[in-house]
């Protein structure tokens, strides 16, 4: 969910007078030889991939493992790792949030209730569903918003990355934008989806083993977890930097300025749920899987390794509190501040503890890991446009009926403009820096709406057409107009948010939490009032009209719901630990 | 992934992670034979000598269990 991250690149530039790390020459054969690997992956893969379904859905063949590790490497990319390692520096353990209750129950929601809906359908797309179950004025709205505001993030991201490896590494920013680019094009566009998720997984290890080493060897620095927390609060003794629900009691109890209803029903209930059930770039991998068990599995195994990530983003931050300040003096500042005064700004703490404790080599994988992390993000944004743009745009719009092969063709084709459509963004974030506020905050004005057309598409048969475009129309509207609104008063907040103390993260969780609730309400009154499809149109697509297919006779722990259990277990284990 | 003659990704991955293992193992070693004027903190763990075992213990697993003509 990088659309809520408070990380803004383009302030590091201002911020930092030269490169914080300097590599040697294996930290460069590391990086080199990662680039040579996920192009040789490309090529391999192109000969597999022939068909449309072989492009756009990987042949629908991927294992619940494979389809799980890529379903949430797609997520991890792009500023993740930075980003909310510099948040959880600023704000503490409450980053965690957006790791737990922002993403395990929306994964576990997925697997069990929306992906039989999505696999039964047999559909190429989010859109595509939408197609199935409202018409083509929903599928249209939902792919042109989706289309468009996916390959702008993916500029962002590019854009981003290379502004990160300049600062930290002293690139040339031209370079850098151009070679990443490039090679995802490349391993993209020769084999699709497909070669999409092998580097994904690829991507996905080399992620955690080159940032891992930094939390371990950072524990034993601090010595443990109550030696970090103990130090934590001898730095900062009148603030809470270590339990994640018990300062969510009112807006002036956390540095994040948000409340539990903010949390719980914002985040977790509408944005978090909007993200991993209705956004295309991470659903596609599911819809991906060999059959519908392993695509009930994929996002369980997903959100077990979801809870895991704060081991390797969230901890690196609390270790910059305990390790790299002083008593009362945080020697990491905000942005702002650190362009003014050339300090070290939050979201450089995860380089500073890289540069910290790793050596020759290491240093290498870590770097590697920062960028397998940016790149599987813009592959991700890019494969899901591709699908999007072929089959719920071109074929719907331009030509209905083709060979397969020309939608291959296309789809190719389509990456390719995808990723110059993402240079000429990144270009454009350069001379209008500003355009990353309004492109994230864009960005999530239709992932909250969505989720209530898709989900009272799913579970209400009475829901018809007409409800779900104008709903889906005006939960989207209401978005931006609340958006607008705050922009041009910003008092306006404490209606939104419904308080005064509410800062820019409470506001985007009752925002999203209000569009949700208007779209719900326009698409139940509008469905009301208008005549609904017959059943028999509705089987495959909704609760009550669909027979899901049996899983046969299977151990207890081969079933999804127990795993579902198993990770649901672990998640309020955790919540009450860090509570 | 059951296609007739493809590799399977956990190949890759195991390909790579051996690689990597050897040059960090490498370069462990020879921060521990020649130790570097500005070592890290807790260099005297040696990581790198370490951690580049494990990614070798890992890249053989991975390679050795789905090497080509293998049944997984």
């Amino acid at each position: 969910m990088q659309a809520i991250t408070a990380f803004t690149p383009a302030l590091l530039l201002l911020a930092a007078p030269s490169h914080l790390l300097t590599l040697s020459g294996v930290d460069l054969a590391i990086i080199v030889l990662y680039f040579f690997s996920v192009l040789g992956i490309g090529f391999y893969l192109k000969k597999y991939t022939k068909t449309g379904e072989d492009f756009f859905l990987a042949g629908r063949e991927m294992t619940a493992w494979v389809a799980g590790l890529s379903f949430l490497a797609a997520n991890l990319g792009s500023l993740e790792l930075m980003g909310w390692a510099g948040a959880t520096y600023q704000y503490g353990i409450l980053a965690a949030h957006w790791y737990w209750i922002g993403a395990v129950p929306a994964m576990l929601f997925l697997a069990i209730v929306m992906i039989p809906f999505y696999y039964i359908s047999k559909t190429h797309s989010v859109p595509g569903y939408l197609k199935l179950r409202y018409g083509e004025p929903s599928r249209l709205l939902s792919a042109v918003s989706f289309g468009f505001m996916t390959v702008l993030m993916s500029g962002i991201n590019m854009y981003s990355m290379a502004l990160v490896l300049k600062v930290f590494l002293g690139w040339d920013i031209y370079f850098s934008i151009w070679v990443s680019s490039i090679t995802v094009a490349l391993y993209v566009g020769l084999g699709g989806l497909l070669s999409a998720i092998f580097n994904e997984v690829l991507q996905f290890m080399l992620i955690w083993l080159g940032a891992m080493l930094v939390s371990i060897i950072g524990l034993i620095e601090a010595g443990g977890w109550s030696g970090m927390v103990a130090r934590i609060h001898a730095n900062f003794p009148s603030q809470n930097y270590t339990h994640m629900w018990s300062t969510l009691g009112s807006f002036t109890d956390n540095p994040m300025g948000i409340n539990w209803v903010g949390i719980v029903f914002g985040l977790g209930a509408v944005i978090s749920m909007g993200y991993w059930t209705t956004d295309f770039l991470v659903v596609q991998r599911v819809i991906a899987a060999k059959d519908l068990r392993s695509a009930k599995l994929a996002p369980i195994i997903g959100a077990a390794f979801k809870m895991a990530v704060p081991f390797i983003v969230i901890l690196p931050g609390l270790l910059g509190l305990a390790l790299l300040d002083k008593p009362g003096v945080h020697v990491l500042v905000p942005e702002s501040q650190a362009a003014a005064t050339g300090m070290h700004s939050y979201n450089e703490v995860l380089p500073l503890m890289m540069q910290r404790y790793l050596g020759p080599g290491l240093l290498g994988l870590g770097v590697t890991a920062l960028i397998a992390g940016f790149m599987s993000g813009m592959a991700g944004n890019v494969s899901a446009f591709a699908t999007v743009w072929t089959y719920d745009i071109y074929r719907a719009v331009f030509r209905k009926e083709a060979p397969d092969q020309h939608y291959v063709t296309v789809g190719r084709w389509c990456t390719i403009l995808g990723v110059l459509v993402s240079i000429g963004t990144a270009y454009l974030v350069m001379s209008f820096k500003s355009i990353m506020d309004y492109v994230q905050a864009l960005f999530s004005f239709f992932i909250a709406p969505l989720f209530a057309t898709v989900l009272l598409g799913m579970l209400w048969k009475r829901t018809t057409p007409a409800g779900g475009f104008w709903g889906l129309l005006a939960g989207t509207t209401s978005s931006i107009c609340m958006w607008a609104w705050v922009k041009l008063d910003p008092t306006a907040i404490r209606y939104i948010a419904l308080s005064p103390y509410a800062k820019d993260m409470a506001e985007n969780m009752f925002r999203a939490l209000w569009s949700c609730i208007i779209c719900a309400v326009v698409t139940v009154v509008l469905s009301l009032l208008t005549r609904p499809k017959p059943e028999n149109e509705l089987a495959g697509l909704v609760y009550g009209c669909t027979e899901i297919p049996s899983e046969g006779y299977l151990k207890i722990y081969q079933r999804p719901i127990f795993w579902a259990g198993v990770v649901s277990g672990v998640f309020v284990i955790l919540q009450i630990i860090f509570w | 992934m059951h296609r007739p003659g493809m590799l399977s990704i956990w190949f890759f991955i195991g390909l790579l992670l051996l690689a990597y293992g050897i040059l960090i193992l490498g370069a462990g070693i020879h921060d521990l034979l020649s130790p570097p004027e500005h070592p890290v903190v807790l260099a005297e763990l040696h990581a790198g000598i370490w951690w580049g075992g494990l990614l070798i213990a890992m890249g053989v697993f991975y390679t050795l269990r789905f090497r080509p003509g293998r049944s997984n």
